[in-house]
């Protein structure tokens, strides 16, 4: 019984620790490669979600349409980050705290908006395989968490073969690294900065279809998400891509076991918990290079 | 005071009721209170006014904001002079105001304030929602009537980090005790949990024959789901009973057939033994206001109940023939009120004296079609029994694959 | 004291024309009037309302002034002020409910508690960039939420309904004596952070702020310095809510940690002006008696909107808030 309900917990925990890498995986590429610190893409991810119950009203696949969306988010992330650097970046030495603010009246506006446009209740998706399972053994994995899980390590491999292997994704690399050395060998970081942005909005698209399978948001969804995507993204180590994936599954597994054999009130207290021993003893992270 | 008010609101003046909705925040699927009033207030005006003078509804938006309750109804009271008040909805936005009216002596409607007065216990406080006496344990002893009825004696207990779950927890938890049965699973878990099969593998372990779910509407949804997917073992015959959501359009659209064999609590159910001609005229009127305002399109739980709060208001007023706070206080503690949810008689501090919390067990449930739960036999009373349309259909997992 | 008027002293003070001992007596002067005025206040006006709505808004003012003596004057962003201001009420509710502990106890244990869980955060976090403070902050009000919702004796989720002691007969009423509290104890922090402002620890905090690394080599504690913020803005926001308990009788934690707190703690200061005692206060004198005259009147999705709208455009034109806006003016008109 108990190697039942441990097994579950942890194939639970591992399910929705993808959930959660697949939450903060654009904050790794915003944050952890381009330092900016965007805690507005926990709202990203939910405006995403409620695109995708729009979509999903008309009787589309909710991780299907978000493909055709993660485009629009990729050009509004651009425009985005046009706005961003234009008032702020361009305007000298780069302030965190000035850009922390900004995308905080930013994520109010976004949650307002959304709140005015759907009302602040529960919304949920309609499809086919949420209240079944996929049974292995004594495993039993619903479908609910099983299909937006494995969209992390999709998107997780895609991303790192694309920052490991193409022109543009090794500039990415280059501009967390040393903007300046980039601009010498003649590309404008501009636009690698850009590109990089709009990225990071894509995946908040296809997290957010992949977050309202889980189980129904409302706009201020976001807020819970904050802190543990934030938790992911440090435990993992600054910009590092597959790092993401580990450190969503670790918390999601330590909550899982924390739920299934402590107490379950105390689970929203385990991604904090690891995210401040992170900071006070290895601030470089799990698998980030020392800073 | 009074004095300076009388010159102002003479003959003619309206009748002012002052309550604060939630508009905006947490509780803003409650907003619906606002129709309900709305509705009652064009009817009356309609007939001619209390006492010859027109009603009107003075409301703020209290944001489901604790902070926000003191202020606001002492602009209520004190700037805009309102005759009767309507507390805000539910127990957790109410208790801050409870001083306030008792030390003021005011007249105040209780809007689903669940035990809200029994502390404070003032004697010119009404609630509109049949809760009944002792309504702090006794809310939900409907579900364990059930539970005894059918022969369950193992009960475990779940519920939600918020504020009426913990308290129906509690109430629970007691009843149990006085029914002899025993509580073989106790856990509260964090609002917005998502994931509930270890808690559902955990509570398989123990074999209950009820559990007892205190939840919210994000996790009773989660729950629901959960229930399909890791299943909860045949050993259950009662489960639900204080879900959130379950009254709701909105969750019941989304659950549809996933809710069959579940039992929850509900204040209005369209079954033979409850439905009358007056709450069938005033639901459908409301469906075309909900449907132009987006507000739930069933409004079972919530806007009778507004209504009702009128009605209560009306009947002092008129009983008493003037707005006098004891004398309606008087006229509501000695006479039965007729409402669109049937007879309301008072206790001292303003319990229904009769508890009129229904036990539903949901059945035959197809498809995501919303209207199909304005049809009887889809929620089934089983608790009061004055009520009662029907048994319990058990164990869940039968009730739920037939 | 008008804006223009402290602005003029502002600029006037910048450029030391007048001696600081002169000032500081003005300053003093005007903090006594305050008070003297609210004393006045209470006996003058006997419509409860004005106390309740009193209340709520110079509470803004103390945590604004709370908020900014760490994120204005050293930079450090703190995202979740509601986690002290809530360890303030739950420090009271605790006292109260143990021992019916009188205010001024209450007060005290609150600001210890806060400062101690200042220290603490500041010493996990503050030794890598500022960012990761930030972000710590946004994290520690779910955490301080769970525990909350984990002791029972506080009431957990439910929440708790007290009987705090009365207000001393002198006061004329529970609502006039908070007023004067919640009054008293904005003043002093006022005073606070202005002394803060102008003593070696202010301008060690802004040379930390312009550039951590150059402050470093003139042999500024950086450390310390910023240590030391931390508890002290910890301590105030705690001290902060330690009346609500005494205000309204009732707490949990949903009101405690209210998400509106925060943003409001954090947006006043942003508008009103970071870099000096005055901006706080403006920003909350204004934006929370709009907000107090908005909430019945327009949707509070709306107030939201705006403040949101309003934060952005003031980080994008106007970082140094409504007084930086002032202090360009009266310098253009000056030169």
């Amino acid at each position: 019984m108990i190697l039942e309900l441990l097994a579950n917990a942890i194939s639970t925990g591992v399910l929705l620790g993808c959930i959660y890498a697949a939450l903060a995986l654009g904050l790794a590429v915003s944050f952890g490669l381009l330092h900016i610190p965007n805690i507005a893409h926990p709202v990203f991810v939910v405006t995403g979600a409620f695109a995708a119950t729009v979509f999903n009203a008309m009787g589309f696949d909710p991780l299907l349409v978000s493909l055709p969306l993660a485009l629009v988010f990729y050009g509004a992330g651009i425009a985005f980050f046009e706005f961003y650097s234009r008032i702020y970046e361009k305007r000298g030495e780069s302030d965190t705290m000035q850009a922390l603010t900004l995308f905080f009246g930013v994520s109010l506006v976004i949650e307002t908006v959304l709140v005015m446009q759907f009302g602040a209740d529960q919304r949920s998706t309609d499809v086919d395989y949420v209240g079944q399972s996929l049974t292995l053994g004594p495993v039993v994995m619903p479908y609910r968490l099983l299909i937006p899980a494995l969209v992390a390590p999709v998107m997780v491999t895609a991303l790192w073969l694309y920052l490991k292997y193409t022109y543009a994704g090794i500039a990415i690399r280059a501009v967390a690294h040393d903007e300046r050395a980039l601009s010498v060998s003649g590309i404008d970081p501009g636009w690698i900065k850009r590109h990089a942005f709009g990225i990071a909005a894509a995946t908040a698209a296809i997290s957010g279809a992949a977050l309202v399978i889980v189980g129904p948001i409302d706009p201020f969804a976001g807020r819970m998400q904050i802190g543990r995507a934030f938790a992911v993204v440090i435990l993992a180590g600054m910009g590092s891509i597959p790092g993401t994936l580990a450190a969503g599954i670790l918390i999601g597994v330590t909550e899982a076991l924390v739920g299934a054999f402590g107490s379950p009130s105390w689970a929203p207290a385990v991604a904090f918990t690891m995210l401040l021993a992170t900071l006070a003893f290895k601030p470089s992270g799990l698998f980030g290079a020392a800073r | 005071m009074p004095a300076v008010w009388r010159t102002a609101h003479g003959q003619g003046a309206p009748i002012r009721i002052g309550t604060t909705i939630c508009k905006t925040g947490a509780l803003s699927s409650t907003k619906s209170t606002l129709t309900g009033l709305e509705l009652w207030r064009d009817d009356v005006n309609k007939a001619g006014g209390l006492l010859g003078r027109p009603v009107e509804l003075v409301t703020y938006d209290d944001q489901s904001a604790v902070a926000q309750i003191p202020s606001l109804y002492s602009k209520l009271v004190d700037i805009d002079k309102v005759d009767v008040l309507i507390s805000p909805y539910g127990a957790g936005l109410s208790a801050p105001l409870m001083p306030f009216v008792k030390q003021r002596d005011l007249f105040m409607i209780g809007m689903f304030a669940l035990a809200g007065n029994d502390v404070t216990r003032h004697d010119k406080f009404f609630h509109s929602a049949p809760w009944g006496p002792e309504s702090k344990t006794n809310w939900a002893r409907g579900f364990f009537d059930v539970a005894k009825k059918n022969g369950c004696s193992r009960i475990a207990v779940l519920s939600a980090d918020v504020e009426f779950a913990k308290t129906a927890a509690g109430g629970a938890e007691q009843i149990a005790g006085e029914y002899g049965m025993t509580v073989v699973y106790k856990q509260s878990y964090p609002p917005a949990t998502n994931d509930f099969s270890s808690i559902l593998r955990n509570i398989k372990a123990q074999t209950p024959d009820a559990v007892f779910v205190c939840s919210y509407p994000p996790d009773s949804t989660a729950l629901v789901r959960g229930l399909s997917e890791v299943g909860i073992g045949d050993s259950v015959k009662l489960f639900g009973g204080a879900m959130v959501g379950t009254q709701y359009a909105s969750l019941l659209g989304s659950l549809g057939p996933a809710l069959n064999g579940i039992v929850s609590f509900a204040l209005y159910a369209p079954e033979p033994t409850m439905a009358n001609s007056e709450m069938t005229a005033f639901l459908s009127r409301y469906e075309k206001v909900a449907a132009e305002q987006g507000l739930d399109p069933l409004g079972f739980y919530i806007p009778p109940f507004a209504y009702v709060a009128g009605q209560l208001i009306a009947a002092a007023v008129t009983g008493a023939g003037s707005l006098d706070k004891a004398a309606m206080a008087k006229v509501l503690h000695e006479t039965e009120v007729k409402t669109i949810a049937g007879p309301a008689k008072f206790n001292d501090i303003g319990d229904w004296t009769e508890r009129r919390v229904l036990m539903v067990q949901f059945r035959d449930i197809k498809g995501k079609d919303v209207a199909q739960f304005r049809q009887a036999g889809r929620q089934v009373i089983l608790d009061p029994p004055s009520l009662r349309s029907g048994d319990l259909v058990a164990p869940l997992t039968k009730a739920r694959s037939s | 004291m008008s804006l223009r008027e402290n602005a003029m002293d502002w600029a006037v003070r910048r450029t030391g024309r007048t001696p600081r001992a002169t000032r500081s007596l003005v300053f003093a002067l005007g903090c006594l009037a305050v008070l003297a005025l609210g004393v006045v206040l209470t006996r003058m006006v006997d419509n409860p309302y004005v106390f309740f709505a009193g209340y709520v808004v110079i509470q803004y003012v103390a945590l604004a002034t709370g908020w900014n003596v760490l994120g204005g004057y050293a930079g450090y962003i703190n995202f979740g002020p509601t986690a002290f201001y809530g360890v303030g009420v739950y420090m009271a509710a605790f006292l109260v409910k143990a021992m019916g502990a009188p205010l001024p106890v209450a007060i005290a244990a609150a600001g210890v508690a806060g400062a101690l869980l200042g220290l603490a955060m500041g010493w996990m976090t503050l030794r890598v960039q500022g960012v990761y403070f930030a972000i710590a902050t946004i994290a520690l009000v779910v955490m301080a939420e769970t525990v909350i919702h984990n002791i029972d004796y506080l009431g957990g989720a439910s929440g708790l309904a007290l009987m705090p002691p009365q207000a001393p007969a002198w006061a004329g009423g529970q609502p006039q004596f908070m007023l004067m509290v919640m009054l008293a104890i904005a003043v002093a922090f006022v005073a606070l952070a202005r002394w803060i402002e102008i003593s070696a620890m202010g301008r060690g905090l802004r040379a930390l702020k312009a550039s951590e690394i150059a402050a470093e080599c003139a042999g500024v504690p950086t450390f310390r310095l910023k240590l030391i913020a931390c508890a002290v803005s910890g301590a105030m926001l705690a001290i902060a809510g330690a009346p609500y308990v005494y205000y309204a009788s009732f707490i949990e934690p949903g009101t405690a940690f209210s998400l509106a707190l925060s943003l409001n703690a954090i947006a006043m200061p942003l508008i009103g002006g970071k870099r000096s005692w005055v901006g706080p206060v403006i920003g909350a004198l204004l934006l929370a008696t709009v907000q107090q005259a908005a909430s019945v009147t327009i949707s509070s999705e709306l107030n939201i909107l705006v403040v949101g709208v309003v934060l952005i455009l003031f980080v994008a034109v106007a970082p140094d808030g409504i007084v930086g806006i002032v202090e360009k003016l009266t310098r253009r008109r000056g030169a």
